[in-house]
C-alpha cells in the first residue's frame, strides 16, 4: 500500500470512502465492544419509540378517566428531570476518573449518580402509587395503560441501571481499572446516558405536551 | 507507520480523542449547561401564555430535539469526525426506524380514525 497516497487523500477524503485499506487485522477490543453496545443501546431506543408511538395513539383514548393535564405535577417533573441530568454529569465525571485511575472521584462520582438515579426513582415510585391508590390504574383506560407502560419501561431500565452501577463499583473495588472493568464502565457510561435521552423524550412529549390538552 | 494509525484509528461510541482532563471537564460542564437551559425553556414555554398558544407543542418538540442533540455532542461524544463515521452510520440508521415507526403509526392511525365514525352514529346508520 502506498502511503504517499494515503495522507495525500486524507485531506480531500476525511472519511476513507474512496481509499482501499489493507486489513490490518481486528481493530481493538475496547472499540469492538462499545460499538456492539452502541447497536444495543439503538435497538432499545427502536423499542422505546414504539412505547412512544402507541402512547401517541392513545392519548385521547381515556374513556371517561382523567385526562393528562389532570394528574400530571410538573414540579415533581422537574426534579426527576434535574436529578437526571446531574446523575448523567457526575456519570461522566465518574468515567473521566475511571480513566485516569483516580479511586476517589471514581467512587464519589458514582455513588452521587446512585443517589440522585434513586431519587428520581423514588418520586416516580410515589407518583405510580399515588395513581394507583386513586383508581387511575393502567387498567383504567388506554391512555393510562400507555402511560404506565411507556414510563414504567423507562423506570424499568433505571433501576437496572442502578444495579450495574452498583456492580461497576464493587467491580472496580475487587479488581482494580482492569482493562475489562473499564470497558464494562465505558458501556454503562453509555447505557445512562442514553436513559437521559430517552427521558428528554418522556418529559416533553408525555408531561409537557400532555398536560397542555 | 506510527504516524499512520493515527488517521486510520477509530473511535469507539462515547469515546473522546486525545484531550486532557481538564478539556473533558469542561466539556460535560458546556453540556449540563446548554442541557439545563433547555429544559428551563421547555418547562417555562409549557407553562406561560406570553406566547402564541398553538406555537407551543412545535416549539416543545424543537427544544426536545434541540436536548437530544446536546446529549449526544456532549455527553456521548458522537461527532462528524472521521474516526466516528460508524458510530455515525449505525445512530442514522437508528432514527430513521425511529422515523418511521413513529411516523408511520400516527399517520395511519389518525386516517383510520378519521374515516371510522364513532360507534353510537355507526349502529345508528345500520339500523
Amino acid at each position: 500500500m502506498s502511503m504517499t497516497a494515503t495522507v495525500g487523500r486524507a485531506h480531500a477524503d476525511p472519511h476513507h470512502i474512496g481509499v482501499v485499506i489493507e486489513h490490518r487485522g481486528p481493530a481493538p477490543k475496547r472499540i469492538v465492544t462499545a460499538y456492539g453496545f452502541w447497536v444495543f443501546l439503538l435497538s432499545d431506543i427502536v423499542m422505546f419509540s414504539c412505547f412512544f408511538a402507541a402512547y401517541a395513539v392513545l392519548v385521547s383514548q381515556t374513556a371517561d378517566g382523567p385526562k393528562g393535564s389532570e394528574i400530571f405535577e410538573q414540579r415533581n417533573v422537574a426534579i426527576e428531570t434535574v436529578c437526571l441530568l446531574l446523575s448523567s454529569f457526575t456519570c461522566g465525571m465518574a468515567s473521566i476518573a475511571a480513566d485516569v485511575r483516580n479511586r476517589f472521584w471514581f467512587y464519589l462520582g458514582m455513588a452521587v449518580t446512585c443517589v440522585l438515579g434513586l431519587i428520581f426513582l423514588a418520586i416516580e415510585f410515589r407518583e405510580f402509587a399515588d395513581l394507583v391508590s386513586r383508581g387511575y390504574g393502567p387498567s383504567r383506560s388506554a391512555f393510562l395503560s400507555a402511560f404506565f407502560s411507556l414510563v414504567g419501561c423507562h423506570g424499568l431500565h433505571v433501576s437496572a441501571g442502578v444495579l450495574w452501577l452498583l456492580t461497576m463499583m464493587a467491580q472496580v473495588f475487587a479488581k482494580g481499572f482492569r482493562a475489562d472493568v473499564l470497558r464494562r464502565m465505558m458501556c454503562f457510561a453509555l447505557f445512562w446516558h442514553a436513559l437521559d435521552i430517552i427521558w428528554v423524550g418522556v418529559f416533553s412529549v408525555v408531561y409537557l405536551l400532555g398536560s397542555g390538552v | 507507520m506510527s504516524d499512520q494509525t493515527h488517521i486510520e484509528h477509530d473511535l469507539a461510541p462515547g469515546e473522546e480523542e486525545q484531550h486532557s482532563v481538564g478539556e473533558r471537564i469542561v466539556g460535560y460542564v458546556v453540556g449540563l449547561g446548554l442541557a439545563l437551559l433547555l429544559t428551563a425553556t421547555s418547562f417555562f414555554i409549557a407553562g406561560t401564555d406570553l406566547v402564541w398558544q398553538p406555537s407551543i407543542p412545535v416549539a416543545l418538540i424543537v427544544l426536545a430535539i434541540a436536548q437530544m442533540g446536546v446529549h449526544l455532542v456532549f455527553f456521548l461524544h458522537i461527532t462528524t469526525g472521521p474516526d466516528n463515521t460508524n458510530n455515525v452510520l449505525a445512530l442514522a440508521f437508528g432514527l430513521l426506524v425511529v422515523f418511521l415507526v413513529v411516523g408511520g403509526t400516527v399517520w395511519i392511525m389518525a386516517h383510520l380514525n378519521q374515516n371510522m365514525p364513532p360507534m353510537d352514529q355507526f349502529i345508528r346508520m345500520h339500523s
